[in-house]
């Protein structure tokens, strides 16, 4: 689909937004509808809507594999470690109320560190799951 | 108690009984697998229907607004949704791994495979 | 939707089927937005009718069967879904009525959480203050299912390359 001018200039057009939006979505999920899961979704169909386009080598050098390996694990230990630094600072597992002096602002940090260990995860292993699939190939046996 | 109160649990419940339809009849698998999703979205509406109230508006909280719908539900569809993708991705790589196994994705067909190889093994 | 959903069970070329399931996630998503759940309807427009989609063809794809064949009568399936079905009419007579501010679901904990999460949490999304706060281990939980599936497929689809690496030695 490298040739068609059309979805070139489209893409190139739409991803950055996408990419921008995901982020949005993130931190403005405190505010308005979003969150953790929907920003690391839209994160994930962005890289894979440039897969499509582009071909699947030009997405892997854009989110390498080992990267994106990373980031299924890190999003899962970010949340475990904000649930360790509540038990660190004083407080039980997972307990927002002592991240700060502030107990208000100290489950604001939390939630957003939260939602940041989610989306991290989420899109790290939607993306993982694409490129699985999408770089397996037919055998080549019955071509 | 009238049909308009209850719609919602009809429309939930005819979309369950779609997808169990076509969990069990189907023998293509990939087909399995998208009855199954239909069968979660029933689910998902099934829990949401309840907590709407008329006139409320979503759960954000904002000062011009003082009835909201119940958060609750949301709350466990939200997960519900992506454990759901979750199990959509593990259960189509099963099958993309049968289908290089027994080189056909249609149930019977594997069946008849798995059956015959028994056959063949214990004779 | 109904419609939708009774073209998706009489299709047979998979293709279209898994278009129509991407037609189905759209609509159940307008529904859930007229039902005021816009978080959940998001999710479910993102995660139902982008990444379903995808999975669904990229799986297609790679299985090469695209039709699926009539298989023993319909009928048994038929009776026993129709079975099911009434089972479930007759539990939602039991149900409360829609819309109604006295079912058990708006009186226990959620006036509180209501009342309550903008003070303690300072978020005015109260599903998110419920999901990443209130409920925190269950979130904790799904990430972790999350990253399970994740690492299942991992484990599912490696072994291809040593596969075909012994191939190309032998």
């Amino acid at each position: 689909m490298r040739g068609d001018l059309v979805l070139r200039v489209i893409s190139k057009l739409f991803i950055p937004f996408m990419l921008l939006f995901a982020l949005y979505v993130l931190f403005h999920g405190e505010l308005g509808p979003g969150g953790g899961f929907q920003a690391g979704v839209i994160a994930a169909a962005a890289i894979m809507f440039y897969a499509i386009i582009f071909g699947l080598p030009a997405a892997r050098r854009l989110a390498p594999d080992a990267v994106v390996e990373a980031m299924v694990a890190a999003g899962v230990l970010i949340f475990a470690g904000v649930g360790v630094a509540g038990l660190v600072l004083g407080g039980n597992y997972l307990d927002y109320f002592v991240l700060d002096r502030n107990p208000v602002r100290g489950q604001e940090r939390g939630i957003f560190w939260v939602e940041v260990g989610v989306a991290v995860t989420v899109s790290g292993v939607m993306l993982k799951v694409f490129y699985m699939f999408a770089g397996r190939g037919r055998d080549p046996e019955d071509a | 108690m009238s049909f308009a109160s209850h719609y919602a649990y009809g429309v939930t419940i005819f979309l369950m009984v779609a997808g169990l339809y076509i969990l069990i009849a189907s023998g293509n698998l990939v087909k399995k697998l998208i009855g199954l999703g239909i069968f979660q979205t029933s689910v998902y509406l099934l829990y949401i229907a309840p907590g709407k109230l008329i006139g409320g508006t979503a759960p954000i909280l904002a000062p011009e607004f003082t009835v909201y719908s119940n958060p609750l539900p949301h709350v466990l569809i939200l997960t519900a949704i992506v454990v759901g993708v979750a199990t959509l991705a593990l259960g189509l790589a099963i099958v993309v791994r049968i289908r290089e196994a027994y080189d056909t994705i249609e149930e019977d067909e594997i069946l008849a495979a798995d059956m015959a190889e028994d056959a063949g093994q214990r004779s | 939707m109904a419609v939708v959903v009774v073209a998706m069970v009489v299709r047979r070329n998979l293709f279209s089927v898994v278009v129509l399931a991407g037609i189905y996630s759209f609509l159940m998503a307008s529904v859930l937005v007229a039902l005021d759940a816009v978080d959940v309807a998001m999710t479910e427009a993102s995660v139902g009718a982008g990444i379903s989609t995808v999975l669904l063809l990229s799986a297609l794809y790679l299985t090469k069967g695209e039709e699926a064949k009539p298989m023993r009568g319909p009928w048994i399936p038929l009776v026993v879904s129709i079975a099911v079905g009434g089972a479930l009419v007759y539990g939602s007579l039991g149900l409360p009525a829609f819309s109604d501010p006295q079912a058990p679901i708006h009186t226990h904990v959620v006036p509180r959480y209501l009342q309550q999460s903008l003070k303690e949490t300072g978020v005015p999304n109260v599903v998110t203050a419920v999901l990443a706060s209130y409920r925190g281990y269950d979130t904790l939980g799904e990430t972790t299912v999350v990253f399970t599936a994740g690492a299942g497929v991992i484990v599912l689809l490696r072994l291809r390359k040593r596969r075909a690496e012994n191939k190309a030695a032998k």
